[in-house]
């Protein structure tokens, strides 16, 4: 790989990390003011602040790495959903508050054992910014799993909206484990993450967790995916309508 | 069989910190950013917080190094404008806020005596323990142990919210990362 080729692929890479960030982050931002009761609002809001800083810091470093001049705000504020590289699981609408946690969970599980592995990257800045967010994420995942045990052995109601959560999730979750060419080559040269190394891990994670919160494990009877190739589900355009709009309307517009 | 005695250790990062204060030839601005304080917590400078790093000089331009607590903390914008306008009041008025991420901040770096001045000013303090491993908090008013979690985050990223079962009063825990 030529080193042109290479500071290309890794600009990518962490836009796609970015976006993954950026994303769920805004998704979180968007309990504020509707958690169901204040220290749950701040906690969710708290939990986007860390991602949305996730996010900024990976977009930072792609704007380094790139041959146009550009900033964090290009990559967050300027592409359209097709140019949006995020796994599907993240830009998914907030649903119920056990929608959100559920999600939040599988997300936190995957985030974990995803940064623990990048902090040994070849490339020094990815394994710096991972070894920021792994501290992070380890709170983020014990107050979901947290809520994943409250709701699911919890009441009937909290109960059969966590298990209609989770079955409703269940087949976006295939894609957090899919290597694709880019990440292989990545991974080869040792900066990027081997996803697909990570799902045995993960699963035994998550059903430990299933079974101490008496929820099923959904069947695995579909699944979809496309957002590392920029195909999103409907909601993406929605979500960024209402992230880019000042930008948009009022273009490099400052605080 | 001796029993363990637990010694605080300060971690390698945080000595070299140190040292490099002791080393500076810039000692008067590393004083004139101790009356920096963390916007959020301000019982507290940022030197004390332990995320200044280092400061030095490019021609007249002053360079200051911070290591960000939190990926998201909303803070940092202000305390890079607070250390520049420290800086002008020094007599420096051309100077520029650089963040290093690497090694992480943790909270291993706030000094001693930082320790204690948030519980004096009403945090539960983040004591020795790491990345998220339960740690006794006590109530910073009465050091009553007997506490429960509220929320596992407070008014910022980096506290949870407690309350204390003896005197019934609510506090923020500095968690320990």
């Amino acid at each position: 790989m030529s080193d042109a080729n290479n500071k290309q692929a890794v600009k990518d890479y962490a836009v796609r990390l970015g976006d993954d960030a950026l994303v769920i982050g805004h998704r979180l931002s968007e309990w504020c003011r509707n958690g169901p009761f204040l220290e749950e609002d701040l906690a969710l809001t708290n939990v986007a602040l860390d991602f949305i800083g996730r996010a900024r810091m990976f977009y930072s470093y792609a704007a380094e790495l790139s041959d146009e001049p550009c900033t964090e705000d290009t990559f967050a504020y300027t592409r359209d959903s097709r140019e949006f590289t995020n796994l599907l699981l993240h830009e998914l609408p907030q649903g119920d508050f056990a929608f959100s946690m559920a999600r939040q969970y599988l997300v936190d599980e995957y985030s974990l054992a995803f940064m623990e592995q990048l902090t040994s990257s070849a490339d020094s800045e990815l394994a710096a910014i991972a070894a920021k967010a792994v501290k992070e994420s380890r709170y983020h995942l014990r107050r979901s799993r947290d809520w994943v045990l409250r709701l699911g052995d919890g009441t009937q109601e909290s109960h059969s909206r966590m298990q209609k959560a989770l079955d409703d999730l269940w087949g976006y979750t295939p894609e957090l484990f899919e290597m694709d060419e880019l990440e292989q080559k990545l991974a080869d040269s040792g900066i990027a993450v081997d996803v697909a190394a990570l799902q045995d891990g993960w699963n035994t994670a998550v059903r430990s967790t299933f079974a101490e919160a008496t929820l099923e494990v959904p069947e695995s009877s579909w699944s979809v995916s496309g957002g590392r190739k920029g195909m999103h589900t409907e909601s993406h355009g929605h979500m960024l309508s209402d992230l880019q709009f000042v930008q948009r309307a009022y273009p490099g517009l400052q605080w | 069989m001796t029993t363990a005695t637990h010694i605080p250790l300060i971690p390698a990062e945080e000595q070299e910190r140190r040292q490099r204060r002791a080393d500076s030839p810039l000692q008067e601005l590393w004083q004139a950013l101790d009356a920096v304080k963390d916007p959020e917590i301000p019982a507290i400078s940022i030197w004390e917080l332990g995320i200044l790093q280092d400061i030095s000089m490019q021609g007249s331009k002053v360079l200051v190094t911070i290591t960000p607590t939190y990926s998201g903390c909303p803070a940092m914008g202000a305390i890079a404008e607070d250390v520049a306008v420290a800086l002008a009041a020094t007599g420096y008025p051309d100077s520029e806020v650089v963040l290093r991420l690497s090694p992480a901040w943790s909270t291993s770096w706030i000094t001693p005596e930082a320790q204690e001045q948030l519980r004096e000013y009403g945090i539960a303090p983040p004591g020795c323990g790491v990345g998220g491993e339960p740690v006794v908090v006590a109530c910073p008013r009465c050091g009553s142990e007997d506490v429960r979690t509220i929320s596992e985050f407070g008014s910022t990223a980096c506290k949870a919210l407690y309350q204390c079962a003896s005197c019934a009063e609510p506090f923020d825990h500095f968690k320990p990362i």
